[in-house]
């Protein structure tokens, strides 16, 4: 809100632009000074051959100004221009997005009522929630997932059936709702250079990759120590926490012996952003239907 | 009595040649570019050849290089043979010469770099914008000192239009470079937020409305008459088109600002405005091609007049589109879609380009003493070329530019959007393809011409013409 001084000084400058056109176009047609016909010319010459004729203004260009400035000064009364003036149709930017979010929040409602009453066992089986559950994650989690959900390095593949959470159906909308923090801890200065190439080679092992079986057997004995309280005596991993199975050669920072040395050493800390601020529970629910749906 | 003052024609003569091999640098960065956005690969991972840091190279040359060399090439040379007088301080106008040359080097080196202050076709550091003020002062010296010198009494058309022209430019250069060194490379604006946006585009408006709009009309008014050899159609129509064209491109800044933190109140007066600016900008398009009523059928035989009319076209119609586009609703489709860059080239190449080729090939024979170009045919397949190409420059990016604009507002009743971003690009490639096509036939033509104007100067010798009395 601008003060009325600045508000007036707007009006006056605005309007007064506008009328001078008018005024200029009313006395290139009526001043008698301007009444020369078709083809006269104006007797100035230039630089040996240049002159100007004075034809009148054409007819239809005249109409068309007089129409734009016309039109220029309805929607000045209809919308805000003049200053505080606010227009008669009380029209704001900020009203228009309201009006509008408000028709397609209410035609959603309409929309997410009925899923929000089915089951996750009928949700995944209905296509209506199948279908907008995957376009909101396509929208909103497959910036990191990949549009076809099978993840990229550091960001979980979720088409296949490893999970580092829970897999069910209600253990989902708790990853999406509140987000899950992954860390494995860094232990280079627990196992030094020869624990952590040893680790690694009983990793590999475990993932029934190529690894030095010497190596191996000093790293098991190793991994009973430092990595069983969370990989499991098997390396099965623990969903409670998000530890990985080792032993299913999936891998969420690659397999390879420099990949896996590097998590031992440096450890890893996978963010997954809460999202219940953004999301209401309605769409996180169709969203971890869709994922239910894709998993194998 | 008849004195021997000659014309001070060097210096036109050192622009008019500059005009051409500027426009073949900014076309060809232009045609990188436009390749870049089908392969980005053409980026080849190295900085300062990103498509970042060639748009705005790609925008400075062709605006300020190709068009200003084009515009003090051509007002030196009209507002003395219209004054009757040689050039006020003829050195002064040998400096800015030199020095707007020296100051387009400063920006090919700085550009690429990275350096600059973030403003669409304000790019340049301070330093270099010290620099534009003076040579642009020194400018404005030269040629209100020539009007002051002049022996007739009316003062011609064309010169009304430069004279704009080169006032506006000072004035908007000025008040949107105002900035806050920190070190010879870096400065930071004395406006924020919204109030800078404001400022920008009240600059970067009035820069397509006097530096390509009034400067190249100014143009218009000269080469068009004279190489018709038929009078401006009307006088009056003139004096009505000036008046109301400089007074109301003035406000239509905002209309770059719709929807956004902009007060609501700025952005109707900008429409409004950009509305009205239909009728004054066609009263230029008007007094162009009628001034050919009379001799239509020189349009047969005349590829110069055959260019300058099309231009005097593409005028026509991007002056109706700006308009149209400056509708609030209209531009919500179309902002920051292809539709801009499609409506920016119909102006500068159709309207700028073509009008600056055709008084080029009116002015260069003159300069050394030859009665026509080397070669009329070269002058026609330039005109094919060039009109062709822009026609599939402008249509590919309308049709992009509508594209992109109903995919990026569909959505489905579930709120989501209907495309992805990345969906709208890959529909784009088709029109990105033509686009890199019309744009390359638009560069050929230029080198054709640059072929055609050096076969015209090569052996001939700058003619110093006596200035004479007027009529």
């Amino acid at each position: 809100m601008m003060s009325t001084a600045w508000s007036w000084f707007v009006i006056i400058v605005t309007l007064a632009n506008i009328f001078a056109c008018w005024w200029l176009i009313v006395w290139a047609t009526k001043n008698k000074a301007n009444n020369s016909k078709e083809g006269d010319v104006t007797g100035h010459v230039w630089d040996g051959d240049l002159q100007e004729l004075n034809n009148p203004l054409p007819r239809w260009w005249l109409y068309l100004f007089y129409f734009t400035i016309v039109f220029g000064l309805g929607y000045l009364a209809l919308y805000p221009g003049l200053g505080n003036f606010k227009g008669f149709l009380n029209w704001t930017e900020i009203s228009q997005y309201n009006n509008e979010a408000r028709e397609v929040h209410e035609a959603q409602i309409a929309l997410f009522a009925p899923l929000a009453k089915l089951s996750p066992e009928e949700l995944i089986k209905n296509e209506q929630a199948l279908l907008t559950g995957g376009r909101l994650f396509a929208a909103n989690c497959a910036g990191c997932h990949g549009s076809d959900a099978r993840g990229a390095r550091g960001f979980p593949n979720l088409t296949d059936d490893d999970w580092l959470y829970a897999s069910d159906f209600d253990g989902i909308v708790m990853s999406i709702s509140n987000g899950r923090t992954g860390v494995m801890p860094a232990w280079q200065a627990a196992l030094n250079d020869d624990g952590v190439q040893e680790v690694t080679a009983f990793v590999r092992q475990l993932s029934g990759q190529d690894a030095d079986s010497q190596l191996a057997a000093k790293g098991e004995a190793r991994y009973n120590i430092f990595c069983v309280a969370c990989h499991g005596v098997e390396g099965k991993g623990n969903p409670a926490m998000g530890a990985p199975n080792l032993a299913n050669n999936i891998w969420l920072y690659g397999g390879s012996e420099a990949a896996i040395s590097e998590s031992v050493a440096n450890g890893r800390i996978g963010k997954m952003p809460a999202q219940k601020d953004f999301l209401t529970e309605e769409r996180i629910r169709l969203i971890a239907a869709y994922v239910s749906s894709l998993a194998k | 009595m008849s004195n021997q003052e000659t014309y001070d024609d060097k210096v036109v003569r050192q622009f008019a040649v500059m005009t051409v091999v500027w426009g073949i640098v900014g076309m060809l960065v232009g045609v990188v570019i436009a390749a870049q956005m089908l392969f980005p690969v053409l980026n080849f991972d190295i900085p300062w050849l990103t498509f970042s840091r060639l748009r705005p190279l790609h925008t400075n040359a062709v605006i300020f290089a190709f068009g200003g060399s084009a515009l003090m090439g051509t007002s030196y040379y009209v507002v003395q043979r219209t004054c009757h007088a040689g050039l006020f301080m003829p050195k002064l106008a040998a400096f800015t010469f030199w020095g707007w040359m020296l100051i387009i080097v400063a920006a090919a080196i700085t550009l690429p770099l990275g350096i600059t202050q973030g403003k669409e076709y304000a790019e340049l550091e301070w330093p270099i914008d010290i620099a534009i003020a003076v040579v642009w002062i020194s400018y404005a010296v030269v040629f209100f000192g020539t009007i002051v010198k002049r022996k007739v009494k009316h003062i011609y058309v064309a010169n009304w239009f430069y004279g704009a022209f080169i006032i506006t430019v000072a004035v908007l250069h000025i008040f949107n470079n105002l900035a806050i060194p920190v070190t010879w490379t870096k400065s930071y604006p004395i406006y924020s937020g919204a109030v800078d946006a404001m400022v920008q585009w009240w600059y970067g408006h009035n820069a397509v409305g006097f530096f390509l709009t009034a400067g190249f009309l100014g143009m218009m008014y000269y080469f068009v008459p004279k190489r018709a050899e038929r009078p401006v159609y009307s006088y009056r129509l003139s004096i009505v088109h000036f008046w109301a064209l400089i007074s109301t491109y003035m406000w239509a800044g905002p209309h770059h600002l719709h929807y956004t933190s902009l007060p609501d109140w700025i952005q109707s007066v900008g429409m409004v405005f950009s509305l009205i600016l239909l009728a004054p900008s066609w009263g230029g398009m008007i007094n162009g091609m009628m001034t050919l009523s009379g001799a239509w059928h020189k349009l047969r035989t005349d590829p110069v007049l055959k260019m300058m009319i099309v231009a005097l076209s593409f005028y026509g119609m991007s002056t109706f589109e700006g308009p149209m586009m400056a509708i609030k609703t209209v531009n919500a489709l179309s902002h920051y879609t292809d539709w801009t860059i499609g409506h920016v080239h119909s102006g500068a190449l159709g309207w700028v380009a073509m009008m600056t080729m055709g008084s080029l090939y009116v002015l260069i024979p003159r300069l050394y003493g030859k009665k026509d170009m080397y070669s009329i045919k070269l002058i026609d397949v330039h005109f094919w070329i060039s009109t062709i190409g822009v026609v599939l420059y402008i249509a590919s990016m309308w049709i992009a530019g509508v594209m992109q604009g109903l995919m990026w507002r569909a959505f489905n009743a579930d709120g989501t959007l209907t495309y992805t971003f990345i969906e709208s690009l890959s529909a784009t490639y088709p029109y990105y393809a033509i686009r890199l096509l019309g744009g390359a036939m638009f560069l050929t033509g230029m080198c054709i011409m640059a072929y055609n104007v050096y076969k015209t100067i090569k052996g001939s010798q700058p003619v110093s013409i006596v200035v004479p009395d007027p009529a």
